[in-house]
């Protein structure tokens, strides 16, 4: 039986294998792995890439406290970016799953229409949803925009739910007993963490301090977008990431508000706005970068 | 047999790269090869016969966008005009396949006819004519036009290879097939379809048909199944669909429903042929498995239970001797077989997770009733522009107050929309609605409230029944009523393709409520005066009549631009009875003629300022003869059947129009009959504006 971290060392491996840097987690908290850099900044422009990375994916209001067998409030998403999608990427994704020890041959697999749209990046893509044996095991979309822009190059995104993935491959009904390694089971590594978020997120966060909090990072954000300059000559070194870190703040608080209920009916779409807004600039502003990098270049 | 072009030659080099090729994913058959040598077609009368074979290879298509996709490409293929004995179409999700036989090899020749100078013309201007075309003085003729007599030379035009003339228009015909949503995956201002397309076999007898289309070459080489079959397969016209049999695709939609049916034969499932459809075009190789859930879980209602499985899952639900809900289902695998039962366990599993879910979710929901929950629907956005669930709760009340609800309907209107703040509609949002009215149902609502709970959102589709009681079809009239008000009222009104609050299907509902269930009120009552609104519905109420009950347009026009307007459908719809059973007698055309008739006169009498007398026919007035008698009979029909008067009055109006003038040079006389047409104009129109209906005379 393979272990929780043999599955993604095998994946890893996998994927390094077909030519993906492996990254590690992004530092900051993110809902899902599209939000990172790696996956949102690096699919805009024209260059090529590919990446891979597990990322810790927080989704307040999914919290359970650790009661359901099925719910997280922090899953772990195995997220993969080949750009541009190679012609056999299918085939490649198929190798994966072959490669953790599941036989396709004896297994119902299903490739489900399932179209991603993330408003808040201003992003969306083409794809389905992996079904296998009747459980969502991945979801794989081919981006077209974001941060409303069009892209140049058209990347294949690949999404692993690791927790189901591993349930599936241990037999398990629930996520909190899968091993992760041996001797230990997710909930000896992860029941805390769920039952502690869980709390926080639903009863014990201050609601007043994460507006406060909201606005002083959208405020960091926007003065530094305010302050990029297309035309200066410097602009290769100005901040764009560290911009795009408070988006990531932002985004986090307005989930937890919003987990918390903190969030009415006016407010909810106004929000949602606020968080779009400051990524499309982002965006626009690293996508302006990299143009003027490609043709100092030339 | 055309030798293939050399730039596109896998005709001959195909047996080398098949033979090359060390990887095993590669079938290649001996058959095939000699295939390859030996040509494949039919001599038929001396005419060639050939097989056209095309397959666009894609990634898996939508499956609900597969039959609109073949319906296109059958129609785009025959907009070429190449002729051909029969077409068959056929599709799973990974191919588009359009076979056709009896095709030609060429165009016939044809002959065109050049025109040159006239005879009369110096010999110079002939024989520069000559030259043009190449040809000699002597090979030009001299034929005689309306104009004069000229030179003529006539051409001869040979018909253009059929392969040449599909590798130019395929690639035009394959992007062109329409898909509700489409994608590009070559890059920025690439080619876009509903999915990458990774192979193309093109093949017209035994010789390729040469195109490329994003990046990718049409050949001879098919993929089979994912996982059953290898990647790359040669075949020929001949031996296409079997091969792809033997690399476990099953290629016609009908063997794959026929599986699926049989594979099910002996269990007596909840027949569900829109989800049979799905199946038949997700799966290239289907197979039914049976599967068992605990029976603790049919505690659970039964919506809930069917909803997991059908929506969710994609599962068939299985019944009992009694037609109960039994605890097993059915599920469809992309496998021909589950020698282990992993399929059949994974599939247990993964449902007893969604069940335990729900049972949780009908569990925590129930700690707290609809009633106490109200205040939570202002945190429930119904529209920015219109505000929370709460306020359109509040519309709501009032308007099934004035629809003619009793305290039931309000009581429900009030509840209705409450299951939007329960977990178990936030997991299952299909389930708005009935799961409201199952919570009022356990929490002792009456039967009339929950029912119109559970039902308000009917009918959902023009397929779907109105709602079963008249309380629930008040409190359905209600939501889409206010919907559709509030919409409009902002400047939300659908355009195109683009109707994101399905204001469409609310208005149908609206109109369908209204008729089916007998409601005799006008409608314009509790539209207000928006105009786009009242437009909006005709359109509706044109549709409903037309496309669905089969009426004439013409009729329907008639009906709705009666003197009562169209505010009551029911009214209406009483009227479009009479008017279509009316349209049978030989009388009705010829009437109908003479009240376009008098239409005219009247419109035009009122142009130049004629206005009726206000106190109606001045008898005194009225010619004896054809005129006093219409007259006399227009009063004895008063109160009849129109049946009776149309019949009556025909040979009257006839008469008239035959031996009278209606503007006749005494002003007086002119005002009375213009009156007298009006009259009988006015008490006809009550049921229709007669002028409305086509006539050929």
């Amino acid at each position: 039986m393979r272990s929780f971290q043999q599955i993604i060392l095998t994946l890893k491996q996998y994927w390094a294998d077909r030519g993906c840097v492996i990254q590690e987690p992004y530092d900051t908290e993110v809902g899902a792995g599209t939000m990172c850099p790696e996956t949102f900044l690096r699919v805009l422009g024209p260059d090529p890439y590919r990446v891979a990375y597990v990322q810790p994916s927080r989704r307040p209001a999914d919290g359970r406290y650790g009661d359901n067998p099925n719910r997280l409030y922090k899953h772990s998403q195995l997220q993969v970016i080949l750009k541009p999608a190679p012609a056999d990427v299918i085939e490649q994704y198929l190798g994966s799953l072959e490669a953790i020890g599941i036989d396709l041959k004896q297994h119902d697999l299903k490739l489900e229409e399932d179209n991603w749209e993330a408003p808040t990046l201003g992003a969306w893509g083409i794809g389905w949803q992996v079904m296998l044996d009747g459980l969502e095991i991945s979801q794989f979309t081919y981006f077209q925009q974001c941060g409303g822009i069009d892209l140049d190059l058209v990347p294949a995104e690949l999404t692993y739910g690791l927790e189901r993935l591993t349930a599936f491959l241990q037999v398990k009904d629930s996520v909190y007993d899968i091993e992760w390694a041996p001797g230990f089971s997710y909930g000896d590594v992860r029941y805390k963490d769920e039952l502690q978020y869980s709390v926080y997120n639903f009863e014990m966060a201050d609601i007043a301090t994460l507006w406060k909090l909201f606005d002083l990072y959208e405020g960091e954000a926007t003065r530094l977008l305010q302050l990029y300059d297309p035309k200066s000559p410097g602009k290769k070194r100005f901040p764009v990431l560290p911009a795009y870190d408070q988006v990531l703040k932002c985004s986090n608080l307005f989930n937890t508000l919003d987990a918390r209920g903190a969030i009415s009916v006016t407010e909810r779409v106004g929000v949602i706005q606020r968080v779009r807004k400051m990524a499309v600039a982002v965006a626009a502003a690293w996508s302006d970068q990299q143009s003027a990098v490609a043709e100092v270049a030339q | 047999m055309s030798v293939p072009d050399t730039a596109n030659g896998p005709v001959l080099e195909a047996p080398e790269i098949l033979v090359d090729f060390p990887d095993p994913a590669v079938d290649t058959e001996a058959e095939t090869l000699l295939a390859l040598a030996q040509p494949q077609r039919k001599e038929a009368g001396g005419e060639v016969s050939l097989r056209l074979l095309v397959e666009i290879g894609t990634e898996e298509i939508p499956d609900w966008m597969i039959p609109t996709a073949l319906e296109n490409l059958r129609l785009s293929f025959e907009k070429l005009e190449i002729p051909h004995e029969s077409v068959r179409l056929d599709a799973t999700p990974r191919r588009l396949v359009l076979r056709a036989e009896g095709l030609p090899a060429r165009q016939p020749d044809s002959v065109e006819r050049v025109l040159g100078p006239p005879k009369a013309a110096p010999p110079q201007a002939a024989a520069g004519f000559a030259r043009k075309q190449g040809v000699l003085l002597a090979d030009l003729k001299v034929e005689s036009t309306p104009k004069g007599e000229y030179y003529t030379y006539l051409k001869k035009v040979p018909g253009r290879n059929i392969v040449d003339l599909l590798a130019e228009a395929l690639p035009g015909v394959i992007l062109g097939l329409y898909f509700p949503k489409t994608m590009y995956w070559t890059g920025k201002g690439g080619p876009r379809f509903i999915r990458p397309i990774r192979w193309i076999v093109a093949l017209l007898g035994d010789e390729i048909i040469p195109f490329e289309l994003a990046g990718v070459r049409s050949g001879r080489l098919t993929s089979g199944h994912r996982r059953l079959g290898a990647r790359e397969i040669a075949v020929t016209t001949a031996n296409y669909e079997r091969r792809l049999g033997e690399h476990g695709v099953v290629l016609s939609a009908e063997e794959r429903r026929n599986r699926i049916r049989r594979g099910m034969a002996a269990i007596r499932i909840k027949p569900d042929d829109a989800l049979l459809e799905t199946l038949v075009y997700l799966t290239e190789c289907p197979t039914p498995i049976q599967g068992s859930f605990d029976p603790q879980f049919l505690e659970l209602p039964e919506e809930v239970l069917i909803t997991v499985m059908r929506h969710h899952q994609k599962y068939f639900s299985v019944e009992d001797s009694d037609g109960k809900l039994a605890p097993a289902f059915v599920a469809v695998m992309n496998i021909p077989s589950d020698p282990e039962g992993f399929v059949r366990s994974g599939n247990e599993r993964v449902l007893r997770a969604r069940f335990n879910d729900a049972r949780f979710f009908w569990e925590t929901d129930q700690k707290k009733k609809l009633a106490d929950r109200q205040p939570d629907l202002a945190h429930v956005t119904f529209q920015a522009k219109l505000g929370s669930y709460l306020a359109k709760t509040e519309r709501m009340m009032q308007l099934a107050a004035e629809l003619g609800g009793d305290a039931h309907a309000v009581r429900a209107a009030e509840l209705c929309k409450i299951d939007l703040t329960t977990e178990l509609v936030k997991e299952f949002t299909e389930l708005q609605g009935v799961v409201g009215g199952l919570y009022a149902r356990v929490q002792g609502e009456s039967d009339p409230v929950w029912q119109a709970i559970y039902d308000h959102y009917k009918p959902e589709s023009m397929e779907d029944a109105i709602p079963r009681h008249r309380t629930a079809q008040i409190v359905a009239l209600a939501d889409k009523l206010d919907t559709l008000r509030g919409c409009f009222g902002v400047g939300m009104v659908p355009t195109g393709s683009r109707d994101p609050f399905a204001l469409r299907r609310a208005a149908q509902g609206v109109v369908r409520i209204l008729i089916e269930g007998r409601f005799d009120l006008s409608l314009f009552d509790y539209i207000g005066a928006d105009e786009a609104l009242k437009s909006f519905f005709a359109e509706r109420v044109r549709y409903y009549f037309k496309d669905i009950r089969g009426f004439a347009y013409d009729e329907i026009n008639a009906c709705m631009a009666a003197s009562c307007g169209w505010g009551n459908l029911v009214d209406l719809e009483a009227r479009l009875e009479r008017v279509r059973s009316l349209r049978a007698s030989p009388d009705f055309a010829p009437v109908a003629a003479a009240f376009k008739r008098i239409a005219n006169i009247l419109g035009q009498a009122k142009g130049i300022g004629f206005t009726a007398l206000p106190s109606g026919v001045d008898e005194t007035l009225l010619e004896a003869g054809p005129e006093q008698e219409l007259y006399r009979e227009f009063r004895r029909t008063a109160g009849q059947p129109i049946e009776n008067a149309i019949a009556r009055l025909r040979p009257k109006i006839d008469l008239f129009f035959d031996k009278v003038l209606v503007n006749a040079p005494d002003l007086a006389v002119r005002q009375n009959r213009l009156t007298l047409l009006e009259t009988l104009l006015a008490e006809f129109s009550t049921i229709a504006d007669f002028s409305e209906i086509v006539t050929n005379s």
